[in-house]
């Protein structure tokens, strides 16, 4: 699938070459997100600028990136990916700097480089929107006392019942040590011994068997819908529209949730650097970030963008208590270290893949 | 030679239809007598192979009974059945040897390694292919191959042997050539034997008594001459050798001779069944039995114009015209001092009353 | 003068050299690059030419002198100025974990504060990694053009510090363990797939042609149903609120509690599998089916063979051909599944496929991935030659 939109995209970007050098082309991840970003961002700099957009899927990863700076033949322009790629990419050399003095400063005129909170930001990334990873349940399955906390997902006396759990160690180590009682900030230091990333593996054993593991971000709320699980870890944005357009009867366990953020990067020698930075520019300003937020619950990482956040735009509900960065959301949230996940990820994958077999 | 009486196979009130509409085998009552080689002789659809496999426990009958030595078969299965079958295309196991094709209604019967040794050697020397034991059938010649399927269905000594159009595939010569080997073994070792074709040169080499089949249904059963000279149908008389056909209607009858009302000319015949006055009927006559300038003795002679003749080496062919109908043929035997006849002459022809029978007429 | 022998081959060739071509660049091309990545890594090499040559004359016991910090510290902050430390940073990485942050953060120091004294104190100062052994000698390992770690590490060894092969640590064993998953699960999966494609090819070859006609169809529909509309039925159908369950418990065959788990393990990973392969399984079976002539079973029943007689020494030898090709075919094709697996195979149904495509498009560890992807290859050429020693690959068929 992917290889045929590389292929079309190859011919594609082959064609307008020679037809149309004005067409941006922005990967994004397709689903609910995709439509957001092509409602809030794609639609309205078209009419802005009259600059054709094409919008492509991928499923994150550096690889096709690599691939096509490698071949210096980049047809992807403006490409929506996960900080912690976006860092490696920019250390890496595959993607262009995206000096913060070029992002438009906030309403009020604070420049971009104080309203980005810090860490939050690769130097090769504008955009910037902040997703959560946090726990879900169904109400229909605990008519009596409800799950409250990550501790909670973690207690198979309390709450008995089978558990979804993405298959990767990103989130779910965090989960595990943070469940386990170390306070926030000694998380990832706690990960960096021998004996941390034994308790986190440990805290997992806790509940190994009662878990079914997922892949894709449309499975968990599915899970929840047809029972097969009491409660699972998710993507916010997934449970939020399972709630608000499909009604289904699940809550989110904010406490512990883990941010991730992502950010708009460019690889590195597009023919269309130009238009890709406008785009960049555009989609990075507080009030394209909020946009966002009126079709999904994922918050700007901007101060500013925060503060613009309003209703949903399709049924009109306040999206405040839904977002990942709103206050009452915040009591406990982790923001992911993508420093440490960039040092230690195919490690924790290797054990993380051993924890599994075993 | 057995006894006339000693029935081994009977088929009786068999139908068999296989759509459960059209019915390829209406009626048919056949007996085979122990040790006898019955050919079932008729043209390509006429229910010989459903016959065969009925026999053999392939297909079930429709209704009616198969008895083998007076046992109904309807619950045996195949293999139960104790007969030996030579499929037209061979069917030899193409992933074994000679040797081992011929092992294997043996060992399947759980016999001893020597006795199967001793009988397969024995098989291969009937059939004429010792030393071809470690030969693939893919290896041998098309003889060769149903040679291993005749010694494949004797080796194990059954009680019947089929044989389903067994030389179908082979050239004229060959063709010959084993028909003639199939007849000195099946009359060496007195096995029962059921044998299909299409071929009726072939099933008069070879058989005791030939059952020719049409349309399903038997026409006359007999031995090999009495069917040539005594056929008791159009179909058969038609069907096995030549036969000249004059279709008339009966004037007279006297005792068993009738005359019959050809055209302008009046014959006289022989009644194979009684005829009433005024029936149709059909004259067969064979075409070596017509003489050209009949002497006195000849009750039928008639003026014939000659259309054609052809030179077939050992004998001619003389086409002539008679009773103003076309293609009556005349077969005259080369010896010197025949001839002196050419195409456009006008002769005389006549036959015996013997060889000329009157055959209720079966045409629509 | 043109010779018309020439001339018919020079149109033969020119007639074959499109696919020739295609598959040279689409395939073997690839193919000789995978395995030159798997030992070939020059990445670091040659973004390090100085410190690693500083480093080679370096006993490996002691820390390094203060002039090759010098040296390494220089070389490093330059490679970062140009954006280029980055990639050797994570090659670094993959033998010690941490060696990425160490690196970056270390150029990073030095650009913006050279040091005046000495180069050794201060890289220790802002990072004490440098003051382990184990650090320098990452380095000179990843230095290392023509390696055999990628090998190694797919083969869960790694080297120890003199160099000697050793056992990877028990908590990251991964690599043989879900090799040989892999290999019982494709087996597995052969098998069942053979036990239910063979009655049906068996249908198929010897039914009347509108009935075969038919049942083809229905062996073919899973080729022209798209894997989402495929994965979301066998959810419906096998997770524990599924049809199948649901099923056993309201016919109280088994009770609430003991609902089977069917999927998101390696039961879920058989099935699904099976189902997709299923077709590559039939088809050469019935193409292979087609040619034994249903006289050579009737034959064997006059013979006096039972059925099962028949079966097993007249029709099983001959549809030999069929069953090795459908099975190497979905063996070789299950060895190499991804996507499936990946949705419903939950924790024990993973294959090593996931592994390599992790390091494809996650890790961008590409010579672990070519060296994970020319052992699979490597087993898939040995089988194919013990299936060609076995079955003769000219006798068989592929439908
Ligand atoms: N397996 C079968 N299914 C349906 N009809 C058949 C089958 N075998 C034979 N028939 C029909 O039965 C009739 C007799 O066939 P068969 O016994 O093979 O004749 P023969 O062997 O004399 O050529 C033919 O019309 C043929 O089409
Ligand atoms: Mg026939």
């Amino acid at each position: 699938m992917r290889n045929i939109s590389l292929l079309s995209s190859l011919l594609l970007a082959a064609f307008s070459a020679t037809a149309a050098a004005q067409t941006l082309t922005l990967v994004s991840w397709g689903g609910s997100y995709g439509r957001s970003v092509e409602r809030a961002w794609v639609e309205p700099f078209i009419e802005e600028t009259g600059i054709e957009v094409q919008i492509e899927d991928y499923n994150g990863g550096l690889a096709q990136i690599r691939a096509q700076v490698e071949s210096g033949n980049v047809f992807w322009d403006v490409v929506d990916m996960p900080t912690p790629d976006a860092v490696r990419g920019c250390d890496e050399g595959l993607l262009e700097f995206v000096p913060v003095e070029e992002l438009p400063p906030a309403p009020d005129g604070t420049p971009a480089a104080e309203d980005y909170p810090p860490g939050s930001r690769s130097d090769c990334a504008g955009g910037g929107i902040a997703s959560a990873t946090i726990v879900a349940y169904n109400d229909e399955l605990f008519p009596g006392a409800k799950p409250s906390t990550l501790e909670d997902y973690f207690d198979l006396d309390k709450f008995p019942g089978r558990r979804g759990m993405r298959r990767v160690p990103v989130v779910n180590l965090e989960f595990a040590l943070i469940a386990d009682g170390v306070p926030l900030d000694d998380v990832y230091r706690t990960l960096g011994t021998d004996e941390g990333i034994a308790r986190a593996f440990a805290k997992l054993d806790t509940i190994k068997d009662q878990i079914v593991f997922w892949e894709a971000g449309a499975q968990p709320p599915q899970m929840l819908a047809d029972q097969e699980v009491v409660m699972t870890t998710a993507y916010n944005g997934r449970v939020f529209n399972a709630q608000i357009l499909e009604n289904q009867p699940f809550t989110i366990i904010w406490d512990g949730q883990v941010q991730e953020a992502s950010g708009l990067v460019i690889p590195l020698g597009t023919p269309r650097l130009d238009i890709a930075r406008q785009f960049i520019e555009f989609a990075s300003s507080a009030q394209s970030l909020a946009a966002i937020s009126k079709y999904i619950s994922y918050s700007p990482t901007r101060y500013s963008g925060n503060a613009l956040v309003s209703t949903h735009e399709d049924t009109g509900i306040e999206m405040a208590p839904h977002m990942p960065a709103a206050e009452q959301n915040m009591r406990r949230a982790l923001h992911s270290d993508w420093v440490w996940w960039a040092d230690n990820r195919d490690e924790m994958n290797e054990r993380f893949a051993v924890w599994l077999t075993r | 030679m057995s006894s006339a009486t000693d029935t081994q196979i009977e088929f009786i009130d068999i139908s068999k239809s296989y759509d459960g509409k059209t019915m390829v085998l209406p009626n048919l009552n056949m007996s085979v007598r122990r040790g006898e080689f019955l050919t079932l002789l008729g043209p390509s659809g006429s229910g010989k192979t459903t016959c065969l496999m009925m026999l053999a426990g392939f297909e079930t009958p429709t209704s009616g009974e198969i008895r083998v030595n007076g046992e109904s078969v309807h619950n045996l299965p195949p293999q139960k059945r104790d007969m030996g079958m030579v499929f037209q295309n061979y069917a030899l196991f193409p992933h074994m040897t000679v040797g081992r094709n011929l092992s294997f209604p043996l060992e399947v019967r759980g016999m001893a390694p020597e006795e199967r040794t001793r009988r397969i050697q024995r098989a291969l020397e009937i059939v004429r292919l010792e030393g071809y034991g470690d030969r693939r059938p893919g290896q041998l010649s098309g003889g060769q191959q149903q040679r291993v399927a005749i010694a494949r269905a004797l080796v194990f000594e059954p009680g019947v042997v089929l044989m389903d159009e067994p030389l179908g595939a082979l050239d004229r010569r060959l063709r010959e050539q084993l028909q003639l080997e199939i007849r000195s073994i099946q009359r060496e070792l007195g096995v029962t034997m059921v044998y299909v074709t299409h071929d009726q040169q072939e099933a008069m080499t070879l058989s005791d008594r030939i059952a020719v089949f049409n349309d399903g249904e038997i026409q006359q059963v007999a031995a090999p001459e009495t069917l040539y000279e005594e056929p008791v149908r159009e179909f058969v008389a038609r069907f096995v050798g030549d036969n000249n056909l004059l279709r008339g209607t009966v004037q007279t009858v006297d005792g068993e001779i009738c005359k019959v009302q050809v055209g302008d000319g009046l014959v006289e015949a022989f009644m194979v069944e009684p005829l009433e006055v005024g029936a149709r009927t059909v004259l067969a006559i064979r075409p070596e039995r017509v003489v050209l300038s009949p002497s006195m003795e000849y009750s039928n002679t008639v003026d014939a114009h000659i259309d054609d003749m052809v030179f077939l080496g050992d004998h001619l062919r003389v086409h002539v015209t008679i009773f103003e109908q076309p293609d009556f043929v005349v077969k005259i035997p080369n010896f010197i001092g025949q001839g002196g006849i050419l195409p456009g002459d006008s002769v005389r022809i006549g036959w015996t009353v013997i060889d000329c029978r009157a055959l209720p007429d079966e045409s629509p | 003068m043109v010779n018309p022998m020439t001339d018919k081959r020079l149109r033969a060739a020119l007639l074959a050299a499109p696919l020739v071509i295609f598959v040279a660049v689409t395939f073997l091309a690839p193919l000789a690059l995978m395995l030159v990545r798997s030992v070939y890594e020059p990445a670091v090499a040659d973004s390090l030419p100085a410190t690693l040559n500083a480093l080679a004359e370096w006993d490996g016991r002691d820390l390094p002198s203060e002039e090759t910090f010098r040296i390494a510290g220089t070389e490093f902050v330059a490679l970062n100025e140009v954006r280029a430390l980055g990639s050797v940073a994570t090659r670094v990485n993959r033998l010690q974990s941490g060696m990425r942050s160490t690196l970056l953060g270390t150029a990073r120091r030095l650009g913006n504060d050279p040091p005046a004294g000495s180069w050794r104190d201060a890289m220790i100062d802002g990072d004490e990694d440098w003051a382990e052994v184990s650090t320098w000698l990452a380095i000179r390992r990843a230095g290392e053009r023509i390696t055999p770690r990628y090998y190694l590490n797919a083969l869960d060894l790694d080297r120890g510090a003199a160099g000697e092969i050793v056992a990877q640590p028990e908590d990251r064993r991964i690599y043989v363990s879900l090799l040989w998953r892999t290999f019982l699960i494709s087996a597995t999966i052969t098998a069942i797939s053979l036990a239910l494609a063979y009655p049906v090819a068996w249908l198929l070859a010897h039914a009347r042609p509108a009935r075969a006609g038919m049942l083809l169809l229905l062996v073919l529909v899973p080729f022209w149903t798209s894997l989402l509309v495929r994965t979301t039925s066998w959810i419906v159908l096998l997770q524990n609120q599924g049809v199948i369950n649901d099923l056993l418990v309201v016919l109280g065959i088994i009770a609430d509690e003991q609902r089977l788990s069917l999927i998101y393990n390696m039961t879920g990973t058989i099935i699904a599998m099976v189902h997709v392969l299923l077709p590559f399984m039939i088809l050469p079976l019935y193409s292979i089916m087609r040619t034994i002539p249903p006289r050579h079973m009737q034959a064997a029943a006059s013979l006096g063979a039972s059925f099962w007689q028949s079966f097993r020494r007249v029709y099983w030898p001959q549809s030999l051909p069929g069953v090795a090709a459908g099975s190497l075919l979905v063996f070789i094709m299950s060895i190499g599944f991804y996507i499936t697996p990946a949705l419903v195979g939950g924790r024990t149904g993973q294959l090593i496929s996931s592994m390599i495509a992790y390091h494809m498009e996650q890790s961008l560890n590409w010579g672990l991935a070519a060296a994970l992807g020319a052992i699979l290859l490597l087993l898939v050429v040995l089988l194919y030659l013990v299936y060609n020693r076995l079955v003769g690959v000219d006798r068989m068929r592929l439908g």
